[in-house]
């Protein structure tokens, strides 16, 4: 597959067509909004977490389909996970897309997220897969103010 | 300067197709020759910054590499060579604007920094609470904030004049909008997002039947066509050396010497003064007063050097070639489902911006460039405008001289595989 098929994958395309998990969380105990403020894109994230377990998960945001997939593959991966589960996963993806385009992705850890390896070959697209991630740390951490990976 | 009034012009335009040799002027540009992802690169983010003809380069190696020296100060020979070639650039820029003197052209690192020169020692001494100041609703960032940032600290206000949806601005509301509160007005020549061309000699003398002064933003004007600020009758005129074929760090701020010479100087330092003591210091003269610190000497030089090229060039014809271009190119991307003109001027420069439904910007730019199409895609410092149109970011191709009707099958061709991506 040549870098722009390796990117714009079907699951991330279908992702950013039908994103799922999206709305807003009426009974959410976590929030963190995220912003790109150079290219637009932004993320909301709101999260009901009870017994140290992400119960709930959902998200509200617009910009480029990089950043959308990601937060909606992003809410089919953590939820019903521990929270240092989750950790590890922002780490594991976070790790891959900083990585250099051969390195092989871990894909036993990441499962469908290793869709997102194509973003290497794209350093000015790094900060769109990575937003909803940062997004997530910073409501698990408990700072709700805007995060961004510009 | 590029403009499509009619179909009977448009014609004139396709009529003179033949006068202007793109082939040509393009071996004028040794980057223009370089691949892109395997692909002839096809440029067209021109209202970012353009490229650079040969002439530029070959007298920033030259300064560097024959006559490098600082300026103003000392008496050997290289110093005396690079201030006349300094000052000499001065004397180029003033023509190119058809200013009446040379003191009238300050030196100053971009638009940015000439608005905010204006801006700080101009505008905000005359200030006081209850003040306005006029721009319109398609500036860049850099014709807003600096009056914020003025209009906040002194209690005046900030007054927008509208525009339409095809984004022309509303002269009668602009004329509406000044009073005798109005201390100053502050406009874009040409919007460097929708491409529109503002009436601003009508704008100017609505504003100077009142008295009030006028700066005019001409970042994106002077790449596409001679200025003359007397004709046009501003206070001030700003623009960009590197948007005009020139390097980057070097622009021009135009202001009449009357203005000028009343203005306290915007930064302090070594070269702008007559008399230093702990006590006091008497200033130099225009424009030294403005140009504290050791100037960018290459960066004048070579912004002389574009200037000369500019003003060899036939710019009836290239105002065809460009009318012609716009009119190709909006077609095209109008032609291309689901894709939508932002900015749609009956007077417009050779500017399209555009947005694909259900795709986003920064998406449809990924996948130019896997083509070899470079545009510009976002907010493109504009996000009032954005959010008028009411769209996060849009894609933006401008055209320049050294651009041709292949460039603009290039983009189609790739729009079409935005689709192809897309639809999977």
């Amino acid at each position: 597959m040549n870098a722009l098929g390796e990117l714009y994958q079907q699951l991330i395309i279908d992702h950013n067509r039908t994103p799922r998990n999206f709305g807003s969380l009426e009974d959410a105990n976590r929030f963190a909004a995220g912003d790109n403020p150079l290219c637009g894109d932004r993320i909301k994230l709101y999260l009901k977490v009870a017994d140290d377990v992400i119960q709930e998960i959902r998200f509200e945001g617009s910009g480029c389909a990089i950043s959308q997939a990601s937060a909606s593959l992003m809410t089919t991966a953590v939820r019903g996970k521990s929270l240092a589960e989750a950790l590890n996963l922002f780490n594991a993806f976070h790790g891959m897309v900083t990585s250099p385009p051969d390195a092989l992705p871990n894909s036993k850890a990441l499962g469908k997220l290793a869709a997102f390896g194509g973003v290497r070959a794209f350093p000015a697209r790094v900060k769109c897969a990575n937003l909803a991630w940062h997004t997530l740390r910073a409501a698990l951490q408990g700072e709700p103010q805007a995060v961004s990976t510009e | 300067m590029t403009t499509v009034r009619s179909p009977e012009r448009r014609l004139a335009a396709e009529g003179q197709r033949a006068g202007w040799d793109v082939e040509r002027v393009r071996r004028d540009f040794p980057l223009l020759a370089r691949p892109v992802n395997g692909r002839r690169l096809v440029y067209l983010d021109n209202a970012a910054t353009a490229q650079k003809p040969r002439p530029v380069l070959e007298a920033l190696t030259r300064f560097y590499s024959e006559y490098n020296a600082n300026v103003h100060r000392a008496v050997y020979t290289l110093s005396e060579q690079a201030t006349a070639a300094y000052e000499g650039a001065r004397a180029k820029v003033q023509r190119f604007l058809g200013a009446a003197e040379a003191r009238e052209i300050v030196f100053v690192r971009g638009t940015t920094e000439a608005i905010n020169l204006v801006a700080q020692s101009f505008v905000r001494p005359r200030l006081t609470p209850g003040d306005e100041v006029v721009i319109t609703a398609m500036e860049h960032h850099s014709n807003i904030v600096p009056w914020q940032i003025v209009c906040r600290e002194r209690g005046a206000r900030l007054r927008v004049a509208p525009m339409n949806r095809a984004g022309e601005l509303l002269l009668d509301q602009y004329a509406a909008l000044l009073s005798a509160r109005t201390k100053f007005v502050s406009v874009v020549h040409v919007s460097n997002s929708l491409g529109t061309i503002n009436p601003v000699p009508e704008m100017i003398r609505l504003a100077h039947a009142r008295g009030i002064p006028v700066l005019v933003d001409g970042a994106q004007a002077v790449p596409h066509g001679p200025v003359d600020v007397r004709q046009m009758d501003c206070d001030f005129y700003a623009f960009s050396g590197h948007k005009a074929y020139g390097p980057t760090g070097i622009g021009v701020l135009y202001g009449r010497a009357g203005l000028l010479e009343d203005m306290p100087p915007y930064q302090g330092g070594g070269d702008m003064i007559r008399s230093v003591t702990f006590e006091e210091t008497t200033y130099a003269p225009v424009p030294a007063k403005f140009e504290a610190g050791t100037p960018n000497i290459a960066g004048v030089i070579g912004l002389g050097a574009a200037v000369d090229y500019l003003r060899a060039l036939d710019w009836d014809q290239i105002a065809a070639h460009e009318a012609e271009l716009l009119s190709y190119a909006s077609d095209a991307v109008a032609s291309v489902p689901g894709a939508r003109l932002i900015g749609t001027a009956a007077r417009k420069a050779a500017v399209v911006s555009f947005v694909v439904d259900g795709v986003h910007a920064h998406d449809v730019g990924t996948i130019l460039d896997q083509e070899g199409v470079a545009v510009r895609t976002g907010h493109h410092c504009t996000q009032p405008v954005m959010d008028f149109f009411g769209v996060p970011a849009t894609a933006r191709a401008s055209f320049a001289l050294y651009n041709g009707r292949d460039d603009v099958e290039a983009l189609a061709k790739a729009l079409v595989r935005v689709r192809q991506v897309f639809a999977a």
